[in-house]
């Protein structure tokens, strides 16, 4: 059906269409995207790897990747416990956590940042207790770790739980009638089914993580070499108007993300 | 076929311990803080709260957000079903370039996205000094605000307009045009029609993310007090000057608008896939439901 039309002679009409929409792309997104590759031919690969291996550099790069990380394997498994519990049970508030699990995407992340701190924050009681306890959140590298869960919450959710409600029973019920034990039917029967689902949403929330500014901004308090992330760091080499120093860290930090974005979006195909 | 849901009360004790567990995360996680915000900007008082959002910077701020959202909703909104269009009903060279290129932005942090746009319009770039020279400065105004508000919602009413055109197929169209109707006149009475609840989805998400937007905007608008200072911006810099309780009130207003922004985007979606189901009781449509892809 979408073949024929497809092959159908283009008019007027639709070359007009056609050429309005690649300029627009190629004004808003093309010109800047070509601009950055420019700018960074025109530096030179010495100058590039020099602003990378740069201590301070590296170090933000390398906590961006391990708080990603840690947030990402922290979501997994809260995030398929979610999906499980909304696609299975029935419960008060069930309705509720449903409309709100996108919560995170439409807040903007200022304000997640705010929230985190006026909840976790050394001012509120929690984080007084909570410090209390030797746990301090807030400006340390767990607040990182805990605006990005905050951030990416809703992307394993909403990646298995369509999956677990599409599931066949039949399989299921098979393996039961068969002696297995609800721990063996989890592990050989769901769990495989839900593995490109589960790291479709981790490759997602992994590329959010990587480039997440305005909550962590809020959270981190910006110390280098402790919490200032990859972000943060192209933020502070702009201000300083060290623009190679920004780009460089830009290059690794966009190729990291597209990297986790392809492998996310092969294994939603494998998928379907 | 769905399983039939437990309930609470024929669960097993481990059932239980799974669904109060999860709960119990969410309720810290995203509740929890959410109230807390909520407590903070309300515990002076409504009329303190009035009295830190009717600050001549604070109102001028909300007024700069909402004139960079409805300029970028419109422009993205038009361009996005026209892109949708193009990319469904057309095959030509580049074309699944165009299809992949439109998702860079998901890929790019809003932070790269404002250095993007310094390094090709700023002060110090040939291009950006000639705009500058003729009257039509970029970075630290407004059109490089806008241009960072185009870019990082670029994908939002495309993505969700794609699949319900590849869904609905080109049939109807065709029989339009057979019937002499021109394509303007096909777009208004028969295209449309099928695709406003997801154009609005798409527009709704585009206004949620360009109200909140705020690492490209922070390169991209120098944020000069009273002109380049959005809302996001406002909320920073009252938190940077020690003034929380400006940036507490700010936040429970933007959050305020998103949360109302969430539950029509949650409607919309309802409604597109009811009348989904609609149309399967129907024969018309093959395929499975129709969901909007929602990513950020």
């Amino acid at each position: 059906m979408s073949s024929t039309a497809a092959n159908r002679p283009v008019r007027i009409t639709g070359l007009i269409l056609r050429y309005s929409c690649l300029l627009y792309i190629g004004v808003v997104l093309i010109f800047p995207l070509t601009g950055l590759v420019v700018k960074a031919a025109s530096a030179g690969p010495v100058r590039i790897w020099a602003e990378i291996s740069n201590p301070f550099a590296w170090h933000a790069i390398w906590l961006s990747l391990t708080t990603a990380v840690v947030m990402v394997g922290i979501s997994v498994v809260t995030g398929t416990a979610t999906a499980w519990v909304l696609a299975r049970y029935e419960f008060p508030g069930k309705g509720l956590i449903n409309a709100l699990v996108d919560l995170p995407f439409s807040v903007p992340t200022i304000v997640t940042g705010l929230m985190l701190v006026a909840l976790f924050g050394p001012t509120s009681t929690l984080g007084v207790v909570l410090s209390g306890f030797g746990l301090n959140i807030i400006y340390h590298q767990s607040g990182i770790v805990l605006a990005l869960l905050f951030v990416c919450f809703p992307f394993v959710v909403r990646s298995v739980q369509p999956v677990l409600e599409n599931l066949d029973p039949a399989e299921e019920e098979a393996a039961a009638t068969m002696g297995a034990g609800r721990w063996m039917i989890f592990t050989r029967v769901i769990l495989p089914a839900l593995y490109p689902a589960i790291i479709s949403g981790a490759g997602l929330a992994f590329s959010r993580a990587l480039g997440e500014f305005g909550s962590v901004v809020m959270v981190a308090g910006n110390r280098p070499m402790s919490t200032k992330t990859a972000p943060l760091y192209i933020y502070g080499e702009v201000e300083g108007f060290n623009i190679e120093g920004a780009l460089a860290i830009s290059l690794v930090l966009l190729s990291a993300s597209l990297l986790s974005l392809v492998v996310a979006s092969r294994w939603a195909r494998g998928r379907g | 076929m769905k399983p039939q849901g437990r309930t609470f009360e024929t669960m097993s004790w481990p059932q239980r311990f799974l669904v109060l567990a999860v709960l119990a995360w969410f309720c810290l996680l995203i509740l929890g803080p959410a109230a807390a915000l909520l407590r903070r900007a309300l515990a002076p008082g409504l009329g303190a709260f009035v009295d830190a959002l009717t600050q001549p910077d604070a109102l001028e701020s909300l007024l700069l957000t909402g004139k960079i959202t409805l300029i970028v909703t419109i422009c993205n909104t038009i361009f996005g079903i026209a892109m949708a269009l193009v990319l469904v009903r057309q095959r030509f060279w580049g074309h699944r370039l165009m299809d992949a290129m439109l998702d860079m932005p998901f890929a790019v942090s809003p932070i790269i996205a404002g250095l993007m746009l310094v390094i090709l319009y700023g002060p110090r770039s040939s291009l950006g000094g000639w705009l500058d020279s003729i009257g039509i400065p970029i970075v630290y105004h407004l059109p490089g605000m806008i241009l960072a508000g185009l870019f990082v919602t670029l994908p939002l009413v495309v993505r969700s307009i794609v699949p319900i055109l590849e869904e609905v197929g080109s049939d109807q169209e065709e029989v339009a045009s057979t019937l002499g109707a021109g394509p303007w006149v096909t777009f208004c009475r028969v295209t449309f029609p099928t695709i406003r609840w997801g154009i609005a989805y798409g527009a709704a998400m585009v206004v949620a993310r360009c109200l909140g937007e705020f690492g490209a905007l922070l390169v991209v608008s120098g944020n000069v007090i009273g002109r380049t200072q959005t809302a996001t911006l406002y909320v920073h810099e009252q938190v940077e000057s020690f003034e929380p309780y400006g940036a507490f009130a700010m936040s429970t207003v933007l959050a305020g608008v998103s949360f109302v922004l969430l539950i029509g985007l949650e409607l919309l979606q309802n409604h597109i896939r009811r009348r989904q189901f609609a149309d399967d009781k129907n024969e018309i449509s093959i395929a499975g439901p129709i969901k909007p892809t929602r990513r950020h």
